[in-house]
């Protein structure tokens, strides 16, 4: 229960979770609700059943604009930012020279010339920086937004959303628009769910929030339970799954790179990403399934059946849904195939482990 | 008649005829959550104060519960294996981790009663 991180930066809704109950947590620099009273198995379960209410105003938004917007995301990411519809999401990548992970981004075409990018708490000030530096020579601005940033995942996501005022029906999933002004909104989440990100001004967030909690589909749910709902769903957690020591390649990420992409080489990156590709990773992101009811924990080493180091943990706990223990890691490219066994060693035991496919429970996301 | 004592991480104790019995409160198996998991030691090991008998796991982490005393472990809560919630819904009773033959039962002076003990938790 202790943490080497230090909070400092405090949610615009904290009091609004200090009154529901929430056990608060460091998080990225974040002091953040972990859980609330209804406990993070509940709060896991009420999310795939019905809808669960996350404050992921830790994460930054940036508004990037200007004539050479494409260009500078072309070269600032694996995309072809070009290619996104108006309204239309994109999963992507912050790479760095060596093609390492800087981060995992969201990126929302607005306009002609204006897109939203959504980064991680923890890399925040890094990304602004890094996309400071690329956009230097270019005619594109780069703004970070503050913003209450609320997500609702579920099956019943929609009909709460509808329930409260907000028309989102129509989107599909990783699709989004401005239903207000200074509002953005789309369809997504990291929970294997159905859902909305919605990103509001300041002083509309405490009202958007009793608003949604009004109806009784929904409940508060905090970080622990999101973090076993992204696991579950086999979603990556950077500075834990991947990290600049990973690449897309080792990552299984490839797919979030498209070929054309990958051919024409624009962004940071693309020639050693090349390399990597036709050489083929040494080590696979991969799940793991432990054999018994206990959990296997990042940090935790894997072996081959021959006792040959096999690989590491990055992130593994208990999945309320797979009602098992489930984890993802990195293993040697020729132990990745699913069932593979392999052996986990857990406080000097050896626990039996079998490579399994990603997710562990299946993404029920509203086709477009 | 048992005698019930308490540790500053928040275990407690309950010693009968040099046997003691030994748990986590209530106030500490609500700040680890849901107990998903009990990793429970070999009868007949001998534990010192302050070592590791114990791992609880919950959704997000594992925890480490430390033998409060001297002593060998006589027996073990074998129904945490499929029930591990019991530690969440029954802390001080069937939820117990483990029994333990006391080597000094002057190492009890240094635990906590009860009022002591709600004193720390406030």
């Amino acid at each position: 229960m202790s943490s080497e991180e230090t909070a400092t930066k405090t949610l615009p809704l904290e009091a609004m979770h200090k009154a529901a109950g929430a056990r608060f947590g460091p998080f990225a620099g974040w002091s953040m609700p972990i859980s609330y009273p209804l406990g993070v198995m509940k709060e896991h379960l009420h999310t795939r059943a019905h809808a669960g209410l996350f404050d992921i105003s830790h994460m930054k938004l940036f508004e990037v604009a200007g004539p050479d917007v494409v260009a500078f995301l072309d070269r600032a990411c694996p995309l072809d930012a070009a290619a996104l519809d108006h309204g239309q999401s994109k999963y992507t990548l912050l790479l760095d020279e060596h093609a390492g992970i800087l981060d995992d981004l969201i990126v929302t075409r607005l306009g002609a010339h204006r897109f939203m990018v959504v980064a991680n708490a923890g890399n925040a000030a890094a990304d602004e920086e890094r996309l400071r530096a690329v956009a230097k020579d270019l005619d594109c601005k780069v703004e970070p937004l503050e913003r209450v940033f609320l997500a609702l995942q579920g099956p019943d996501a929609e009909a709460v959303l509808t329930a409260a005022g907000i028309d989102a029906a129509h989107l599909g999933f990783m699709h989004g628009f401005e239903p207000r002004p200074g509002w953005f909104l789309t369809r997504s989440g990291y929970t294997g769910e159905d859902g909305f990100e919605i990103a509001v001004p300041a002083k509309d967030g405490m009202a958007l929030a009793e608003n949604l909690l009004a109806d009784e589909r929904v409940q508060w749910v905090g970080l622990a339970a999101r973090d076993s709902l992204r696991l579950e769903a086999g979603l990556c957690l950077h500075g834990q799954d991947i990290d600049p020591a990973t690449d897309p390649v080792s990552a299984a990420l490839m797919w979030a790179i498209p070929k054309t992409v990958r051919e024409k080489g624009r962004f940071i990156g693309a020639d050693i990403l090349a390399r990597k590709t036709t050489a083929g990773p040494a080590e696979k992101r991969v799940g793991l399934k432990p054999d018994g009811r206990q959990p296997i924990r990042g940090g935790v080493e894997l072996f081959a059946e021959s006792g040959e180091r096999a690989g590491r943990v990055t992130s593994g706990g208990f999945g309320p849904s797979a009602e098992a223990p489930v984890a993802m890691g990195y293993v040697a490219a020729e132990l990745a195939k699913p069932g593979t066994r392999l052996f986990a060693d857990v406080r000097g035991n050896r626990l039996p482990v079998t490579v399994h496919a990603l997710p562990f429970v299946p993404h029920h996301y509203r086709k477009g | 008649m048992a005698t019930t004592y308490f540790t500053e991480d928040h275990e407690w104790i309950s010693v009968e005829n040099g046997v003691a019995t030994i748990g986590i409160t209530d106030y500490a198996q609500e700040q680890l959550g849901d107990i998903v998991f009990v990793e429970l030691p070999e009868k007949g090991r001998k534990v010192s104060k302050g070592e590791a008998a114990v791992v609880v796991e919950s959704v997000k982490a594992a925890s480490d519960v430390y033998a409060p005393v001297d002593g060998e472990i006589t027996d073990v809560n074998d129904k945490l294996s499929s029930e591990p919630a019991l530690v969440n819904s029954a802390s001080s009773g069937d939820g117990w981790l483990w029994k333990m033959k006391l080597s000094d039962q002057g190492q009890l002076s240094g635990l906590m009663d009860e009022a002591a003990y709600k004193k720390l938790i406030g």
